[in-house]
């Protein structure tokens, strides 16, 4: 029995096997042609996966059957949207349920090598990504979801290799444009003032209460003033970007430039060095976790800044005039092509930062001892 | 007392005055052009100080004067019926239920998640990777979408918002209670091991109420938030009503007065949310015997 509850996982795939027979056929207009070979595929991954000893064989067994069994799952659907039954949806259940089980010996895995370790911080949750897309494509297709309401990611990628000129154009006006000067001059103003708040005490009392109130507070919607203001092209998105980005930078510096010890402050100060002199050496180097902190929170804050303010008004190109308009026309796998590049534009973004906070605070902790 | 005074009060004071007074000048000089065409066409030549007057009472100007504002939001507030369309407390009260219904959707999410996440390696592999890049997502992007898209299948209301502020404050609330469930330190979990706890009461008993503070101070996060998720929720819906239809109308009819208030009404709302959570906070550590941080 414990050998059983151990892999859990296995033994509800059998049970699911045996249920999505009652329900044959798979596609309610077909035959039981692909059905037969699919349930032999997941029946030899969840018996594999009990019986094997070998953890490189189960690993390979159950990557094959799982894959191999949702292929054959979705290729059963083609030209037939809308027609599967609930043998179908038990035999994906399986197959999930297989992916599962590889990620569970996955993770169980110690790694010994640092390559083998990255390989699988990569691969596990890459996994788990293709997982969320094959299961949207096969219950999107096979439950015949209406098109405006949730398109199959199969048809958003291919809206997005079509319609890359566009895509294009799109992200030259909102990102290069709007999000990274925005983001220059407000990191950069942000920065300023929080050299000018450390500088005079009476600043940084008086507006480091005031910085954590507005952080808080919606600025997103200066938006519609600022679009008032600047009119439709980049300048007024790029206000908002600033004002947006401003604040976070100000309070993160401001709290960074307090993170440098008293120890090493009385070593600078026995050594005679100004205050200049400090700031350059000691305490900007000791607040970079801090600034890099704000850099990353502005990352997200200028694209959604960027994007919602492109809502209220904008020259006819743009990735939030595109959404807005695109969502009227009922052109639902164009908005999510947009999406896809905005998410895909907010992860580059990110990762930059990201790396570049490696390369400048390689001696923290948090980076030394990973 | 005297020391909050001079270290708190004083120079918040000034900053204030001071941000009021370029204020007041930026909205002369911003008003001023606009001013000057006014008077010329008229054919007045007006003194300097009527001018100013001039600029500062403008029924639709480019910078609203601060008294302006105050007067607006102040009539918008109490003169009015609070079931009133024009009624800032009607717009607040919409767009504050939907804030607080997304909160509520949202912080149980994380929660829910974050349990899963400590408690299940494979979750913790697989899932935690795609939480932090799902915020590197502007998902208010997908707003109008998910509003619209649910309005064509007749879900409307409250509902889709709140789907949005779900989104958004659902990750601190995960993030911080992954952390907090994490915090209890090696020498705790040994002493449940060796007085032969279940994961269930070790859960229970020593790692929930370790993470109540990493739940609060990620729940005035959240609630944040889910405030910006509700407001820009409501700028596709047609602008019917609430913080974020009020900002829409005031931009489609330029009236900068109404749009500056709604902002106010919108920072006022944060500000008491965000407080609100923090006073529970406070509340729930004292009850649970916390000391004071």
């Amino acid at each position: 029995m414990s050998f059983l509850l151990r892999n859990w996982q296995s033994s509800l795939v059998l049970a699911l096997v045996v249920m999505s027979m009652a329900f044959l056929p798979i596609i309610s207009s077909g035959g039981v042609g692909s059905a037969f070979l699919i349930v032999l595929l997941i029946v030899a991954g969840a018996v594999g996966a009990m019986v094997l000893k070998d953890r490189i064989a189960i690993l390979v067994l159950l990557f094959g059957a799982a894959h191999g069994a949702v292929w054959l799952l979705i290729g059963a659907l083609s030209g037939k949207t809308g027609e599967a039954t609930t043998s179908f949806y038990l035999l994906l259940a399986a197959s999930w349920l297989l992916a599962w089980r590889l990620v569970t010996v996955l993770s169980s895995i110690k790694p010994k090598g640092r390559g083998v370790d990255v390989f699988l911080r990569l691969f596990i949750p890459l996994l788990f990504g293709a997982w969320l897309l094959i299961l949207w494509e096969a219950i999107v297709r096979g439950a015949g979801i209406p098109f405006v309401l949730l398109p199959p990611p199969s048809a958003v990628a291919a809206r997005f290799s079509n319609s890359l000129p566009i895509l294009a154009a799109d992200v030259n006006q909102t990102i290069f444009k709007a999000v990274l000067f925005g983001y220059v001059v407000g990191c950069g103003t942000g920065f300023l003032a929080a050299i000018l708040a450390d500088r005079f005490v009476f600043m940084r009392r008086g507006l480091l209460p005031i910085g954590n109130l507005v952080s808080a507070l919606p600025i997103i919607g200066v938006a519609p003033i600022m679009v008032m203001w600047f009119g439709f092209d980049w300048q007024s998105k790029a206000a908002v970007v600033i004002i947006m980005t401003f604040f976070p930078m100000l309070v993160n510096t401001v709290t960074g430039l307090a993170a440098a010890g008293h120890m090493e402050r009385d070593l600078m100060r026995t050594y005679a060095s100004g205050y200049w002199q400090t700031l350059a050496k000691l305490r900007l180097p000791a607040a970079m976790p801090f600034i890099f902190n704000a850099l990353k929170i502005n990352s997200t804050l200028a694209l959604i800044g960027a994007i919602v303010a492109e809502f209220f008004g904008t020259p006819v190109v743009g990735m939030g005039f595109r959404i807005s308009t695109e969502v009227g026309r009922m052109n639902v796998d164009m908005v999510w092509a947009e999406i896809a590049v905005a998410a895909l534009a907010g992860s580059v973004f990110y990762g930059v930062i990201a790396l570049a906070e490696r390369a400048v605070t390689f001696w923290h902790p948090s980076i030394r001892g990973g | 007392m005297t020391d909050r005074l001079r270290d708190k009060i004083w120079p918040v004071t000034v900053i204030l005055m001071g941000i009021l007074a370029a204020w007041y000048v930026g909205s002369y000089s911003m008003n001023a052009p606009f001013q000057r065409d006014l008077d010329r066409r008229a054919g007045e030549t007006p003194s300097f100080s009527e001018f100013v007057v001039k600029t500062m009472s403008q029924p639709k100007p480019t910078l609203p004067a601060p008294h302006q504002v105050a007067q607006n939001f102040f009539e918008n507030t109490f003169l009015r019926k609070v079931t009133s369309s024009r009624s800032l407390v009607y717009h607040a009260g919409i767009t504050l239920s939907s804030t607080l219904a997304g909160f509520a959707i949202g912080t149980v999410l994380g929660i829910l998640i974050a349990v899963g996440i400590v408690h299940v390696t494979a979750l913790d592999r697989s899932l935690m990777p795609w939480i932090i890049t799902s915020q590197t997502i502007p998902i208010l992007a997908l707003a109008p979408m998910i509003i619209v898209v649910l309005a064509a299948v007749g879900i409307t209301g409250l509902l889709p918002k709140a789907l949005i502020s779900t989104y958004l404050s659902f990750f601190p609330v995960a993030v911080g209670m992954v952390k907090g469930l994490r915090s209890p330190d090696v020498l705790h979990l040994d002493l449940m091991r060796t007085y032969n706890a279940s994961r269930w009461e070790t859960f229970w008993k020593l790692r929930l109420p370790a993470s109540v503070p990493f739940l609060f101070a990620s729940m005035k996060v959240a609630v944040a938030a889910s405030l910006v998720g509700a407001i820009v929720g409501e700028l596709p819906t047609g602008a019917i009503a609430g913080i974020g239809a009020k900002l829409l109308n005031g931009s489609y009819y330029s009236q900068t007065i109404d749009m500056f208030s709604a902002l106010v009404a919108g920072s006022i709302v944060a500000a008491l949310l965000v407080a609100a959570v923090g006073i529970v906070g406070k509340i729930v550590e004292r009850n649970m015997g916390g000391r004071a941080a």
